[in-house]
C-alpha cells in the first residue's frame, strides 16, 4: 500500500514539472507569469507564495470536498483561496514591503490565477487532502520553473545582474556588456516563453500541437482543429 | 473632462490591460481563435468591467477604506486587507446577477456570450481592474471611465489577436511551435507594437 501511495506521490509531483507543466501545456497561469519576470527576486517571491497558496489551498478544499455543494463550490473555492492570498499577502507587506510593493497588484492576482482553481477544480475535489497537497506543491515547482527560467534570462541579458548582483560588467561601467534593454520590457517575456515552449515540445514531440490545416500536394483544407 | 478622456486613451493604449501587463492572458490565448467568439468575450469582458469597478470603488471607499466607516460613528477601524477578498466576491456576485439580467432581458445577447460569461469571475483582467483602482486611487467618475476603458482596451486586443490568428493557422509552422508556441511569439509582436504608445505623455 505504501509503495502505491509513493508511486502516485511521486507521480503527482514530478509530472507538472515537464510532462505537464501548468504553463508550457495546460496553458495555466500566464499572466502573473509574464509580469513579474523581468528580476529574479520578485520572480521568486512570486513563485514561492504561489506553490504555498496551491498546496494550502488544495489540502484545504480537499478536506471539505464532501460537504460542499457541488452549485456553491466556485464560490467556497474562491474564499478559501482569497483568504489565503490576504495571509500571503499580509506576510509580505510586513517582511518584505519593497518587494511587495514591485509586485503590485499580482500578489492578489493569485486568487485568479487558474493554477490554483485548476488544481482546486480538477484535483483536489477528487482526492484526498495529502495527494492534493503535494500535487498542488508539483504544479507550484513546475510554474517556479518557467518563472525562474524566464527571469533568469531577463535579469541577465537584460541588466547584467542576478538577484541585483552584478554578472556581467555594463559597458557604462567600464566592462564589456551592453544590456539588451528589450529583455527588460514586456514583450519580450512572450518571445521567451514562446520559445521554451518551443525547445520543449521539440524535446518532447507528443506534447505538440496539430497544425490545423496541413500543406499537401492536392490542395485540400483538413477542418476543425486539435 | 479632459482629464477623463486622457485617462481613457492611457487605459485602452498605454496601459493596455492585456499587452502591457498581460492580464486574462488564460483566456486571452484560450479563446482567441475565432473573431466572432473572440469579440463575445471581448464585449463581455466590457460590461462587467463597466460594472465591477466602480462598484468595487463605492464598497472601498464607503467601508473599507482607513476611517471609511466614520459616517457610522465608527473611528480609527482600517479594514483594506479585506480589499481583495470583497473584490472577488463582488466580481462573483455581479457576474452571476448580469447573467441572470441578460438571461431574462435580453436572451439574444445571453446566448452569445454563452460560457464565457460564468468563466469571467476568473479572469485576472477583471480583478486586476479593480485592484488597480485601489492601488491607484480613484474616484468614483475616475474608475467609471477606467472600467470603460481598461475592458474596451482588452476587447480591443483580443479581437486584433483573433484577426491575426485567424490567417495564421494556413502558414507553415515548425511542428514544436504550432499553436502554443506561435500565439505567444505573435502576441509578443502585438505587444511590441503597442509599445509604441508608451511614449505619449498625457
Amino acid at each position: 500500500m505504501s509503495e502505491i501511495l509513493n508511486d502516485e506521490t511521486k507521480k503527482v509531483l514530478i509530472e507538472p514539472l515537464v510532462d505537464n507543466n501548468p504553463i508550457t501545456l495546460q496553458v495555466l497561469g500566464i499572466c502573473s507569469a509574464l509580469a513579474v519576470t523581468s528580476q529574479m527576486s520578485t520572480s521568486l517571491i512570486m513563485a514561492l507564495a504561489l506553490t504555498l497558496v496551491t498546496a494550502c489551498s488544495s489540502a484545504a478544499i480537499s478536506a471539505i470536498r464532501n460537504h460542499i455543494p457541488g452549485s456553491i463550490r466556485i464560490i467556497v473555492q474562491m474564499t478559501i483561496i482569497a483568504s489565503l492570498v490576504i495571509v500571503v499577502d499580509q506576510i509580505l507587506k510586513a517582511f518584505a514591503y519593497e518587494i511587495s510593493k514591485q509586485l503590485s497588484v499580482f500578489v492578489g492576482l493569485i486568487i485568479t490565477n487558474c493554477i490554483v482553481m485548476g488544481r482546486a477544480e480538477g484535483y483536489a475535489m477528487k482526492n484526498p487532502p495529502l495527494a492534493s497537497f503535494i500535487d498542488g506543491i508539483g504544479n507550484g515547482l513546475g510554474y517556479s520553473l518557467i518563472l525562474i527560467a524566464v527571469s533568469f534570462i531577463r535579469e541577465s541579458l537584460g541588466s547584467g545582474k542576478l538577484l541585483g548582483i552584478e554578472v556581467f560588467k555594463l559597458t557604462k561601467d567600464g566592462g564589456w556588456y551592453d544590456p539588451n534593454g528589450l529583455m527588460l520590457l514586456p514583450p519580450s517575456a512572450f518571445f521567451i516563453i514562446g520559445l521554451i515552449i518551443w525547445a520543449v515540445r521539440q524535446w518532447k514531440p507528443k506534447q505538440a500541437e496539430a497544425a490545423d490545416f496541413k500543406i499537401l500536394s492536392i490542395a485540400h483544407g483538413e477542418g476543425g482543429h486539435h | 473632462m479632459e482629464a477623463y478622456i486622457s485617462l481613457f486613451i492611457k487605459a485602452v493604449f498605454i496601459e493596455n490591460l492585456a499587452l502591457s501587463f498581460f492580464l486574462g492572458m488564460c483566456t486571452f490565448i484560450a479563446v482567441s481563435k475565432k473573431i466572432s467568439t473572440a469579440m463575445g468575450l471581448g464585449i463581455a469582458v466590457m460590461m462587467v468591467q463597466i460594472i465591477t469597478v466602480p462598484a468595487n470603488n463605492f464598497i472601498y471607499h464607503a467601508l473599507l477604506k482607513e476611517d471609511a466607516l466614520s459616517w457610522m460613528g465608527i473611528k480609527g477601524v482600517d479594514l483594506s486587507f479585506l480589499a481583495l477578498l470583497s473584490c472577488i466576491g463582488v466580481i462573483a456576485a455581479l457576474v452571476q446577477i448580469l447573467e441572470m439580467i441578460l438571461d431574462k432581458f435580453f436572451p439574444a445577447l445571453y446566448h452569445a456570450l454563452g460560457i464565457f460569461l460564468p468563466l469571467i469571475t476568473v479572469n485576472c483582467a477583471i480583478l486586476a481592474g479593480s485592484l488597480f483602482m485601489i492601488e491607484r486611487d480613484y474616484n468614483l467618475p475616475e474608475s467609471v471611465v477606467y472600467g470603460v476603458g481598461s475592458g474596451f482596451g482588452w476587447a480591443l486586443a483580443i479581437t486584433v489577436m483573433a484577426g491575426v490568428r485567424e490567417k495564421l493557422k494556413y502558414s507553415d509552422i515548425p511542428a514544436g511551435l504550432q499553436g502554443l508556441g506561435i500565439t505567444f511569439i505573435t502576441a509578443g509582436l502585438m505587444s511590441l507594437g503597442f509599445m509604441a504608445f508608451s511614449g505619449i505623455q498625457l
